[in-house]
């Protein structure tokens, strides 16, 4: 073996020489490291939006899973189809003057001063944020061009609304969205953009089929209670259940106990309340 | 060198294969195979990853004091898989997302270590490069075969095309669900070893 001459030896077994060689080899990387992070910093960072976005088109039903679109177009149809809206959770008022397209709801979580600590819930959420990122898809009557594809259904101003919800799953906390028809009660569709459960397991609640099972759906029942849920076997026809994922039961379970969360007193449930008076709808219970 | 570079390439392919010899890195391959798109991004990750710090190892190996040399190993592994995440996440997102936590777990991979220090510290840089590479090459062949029949008897698609119309959406093939979970890998890698050392009888161990 090739170890050079005798001092190179002794000086190699130095604390001096360990400490410095160390030192060095950790600067070197550190470099690569952070270079490749600040070059790529940008181009995540569009990716990242751009998923967000095109899972808000999806779903809403603007756009198909399968059609592949430029960034331009999912941008061009989001800004006609879609609008951001901060909503204060607690009063479930719309909130002014700040602007919802530089919001960050992960940001606001982890603020003390914008979030409060979630009551004892199922979900495993732990702090929930004063202010929330909501999309509301616009209705017909609002959009100068492009179309929806339920002309009809449009009440006052809005053809369906697009609340984001998150939840413990078996290994992770899910991040998605669940979009609502004008009558805030049947589901128009749902997904998730992050989240770290078992590929072909828990991760199956990015598969498309299983997601399209969740369209028509109904979450309250006549007397206002949220009773929908994700349940074991066949769930059939009826419009409150919906097939769970076999051998993903406790991500399964994690979906139904963010729904009810999400649409409960601590999460939009006065939001869904206030909107529901101004366009008509019966006042439910919680 | 010419040939000792085909057979530093070759020898961890079939002779010497790091799973279904060595058996190491047999967690990522529990994980990443349930479906092949997933299994051939991490397979080109490890590849790439094993080659470049066998590499960088080899490279500095006469100038790495030998008391902390794991770590040095270590610190150059860690950084090469953080850059490969990083660039994973910009150029091929949506599989960076479903592979998820296993892109940085290639740093506890046993395979890309065990090259550094069993190989790259006593051979030049070129041929720790190939080394890496012949590694990462047989560890991706296992794993390949793995997704393959994973996927196919599990949920019959093969690259996420339905190759065996499912009974569920009105085909005839019912779907094997043990086959997408991880004991499935388990089973099917140990029938890998078996054949592999059926193939070549002087693998087997003496008892």
């Amino acid at each position: 073996m090739a170890y050079g001459t005798k001092e190179v030896v002794r000086m190699r077994y130095s604390k001096r020489y360990t400490i410095l060689f160390s030192a060095a080899v950790c600067g070197f990387f550190a470099i690569l490291v952070t270079g490749s992070a600040v070059l790529l910093k940008d181009r995540q960072e569009q990716n990242q939006r751009l998923d967000r976005i095109r899972n808000i088109l999806q779903v809403a039903g603007y756009v198909d899973a399968d059609r592949k679109l430029s960034r331009e177009q999912i941008f061009k149809v989001y800004e006609q189809n879609i609008e951001p809206l901060l909503v204060d959770l607690k009063t479930g008022e719309v909130v002014t003057g700040l602007d919802p397209d530089s919001w960050d709801p992960r940001a606001a979580v982890n603020d003390k001063a914008l979030s409060v600590s979630a009551p004892p819930n199922r979900a495993g959420i732990v702090r929930v944020p004063k202010t929330a990122l909501v999309f509301v898809l616009k209705s017909r009557d609002e959009q100068s061009a492009g179309g929806t594809d339920q002309p009809g259904k449009s009440r006052a101003g809005i053809s369906g609304l697009l609340l984001p919800i998150e939840g413990k799953g078996l290994w992770s906390t899910l991040y998605g969205y669940i979009a609502l028809e004008a009558d805030l009660n049947t589901i128009r569709g749902i997904t998730y953009y992050q989240h770290g459960e078992t590929p072909g397991l828990g991760g199956e609640v990015e598969n498309p089929r299983w997601k399209n099972g969740f369209h028509g759906k109904k979450l309250f029942n006549r007397a206002g209670r949220m009773v929908f849920k994700v349940v074991k076997g066949q769930a059939g026809n009826d419009p409150f259940k919906v097939d769970g994922i076999s051998g993903a039961t406790i991500t399964s379970n994690g979906v139904t106990h963010m729904i009810d969360f999400w649409m409960g007193k601590n999460g939009f449930g006065p939001f869904l309340k206030r909107i529901g008076k101004r366009t008509g709808r019966a006042a439910d219970g919680e | 060198m010419a040939g000792n570079t085909t057979k530093v390439l070759l020898t961890p392919i079939f002779a010497n294969n790091p799973i279904s010899v060595q058996i190491l890195g047999i967690c990522s391959a529990l994980a990443v195979t349930t479906k092949l798109d997933t299994a051939v991004v991490m397979s080109l990750a490890v590849t790439l990853v094993t080659a470049f710090s066998s590499m960088s190892v080899s490279l500095i190996r006469r100038w790495i004091p030998p008391q902390v040399r794991i770590i040095i190993q270590l610190v150059v592994i860690a950084s090469l898989v953080i850059v490969t995440d990083q660039i994973m996440k910009a150029f091929v997102f949506d599989i960076s997302r479903q592979l998820s936590v296993f892109v940085g777990l290639i740093i506890t991979n046993c395979i890309v270590m065990g090259r550094a220090e069993a190989f790259a510290m006593q051979n030049g840089p070129i041929a720790s490069f190939i080394d890496g590479i012949g590694n990462g090459v047989g560890y991706s062949l296992i794993l390949i075969i793995v997704a393959f029949i994973r996927e196919l008897t599990g949920s019959g698609r093969i690259f996420g095309f339905q190759v065996l119309p499912l009974a569920s959406e009105g085909g005839w093939y019912v779907p094997n669900g043990l086959m997408v979970l991880s004991p499935a890998a388990f089973f099917i890698i140990g029938l890998l070893v078996w054949a592999h050392r059926t193939w070549k009888p002087e693998l087997r161990e003496d008892d």
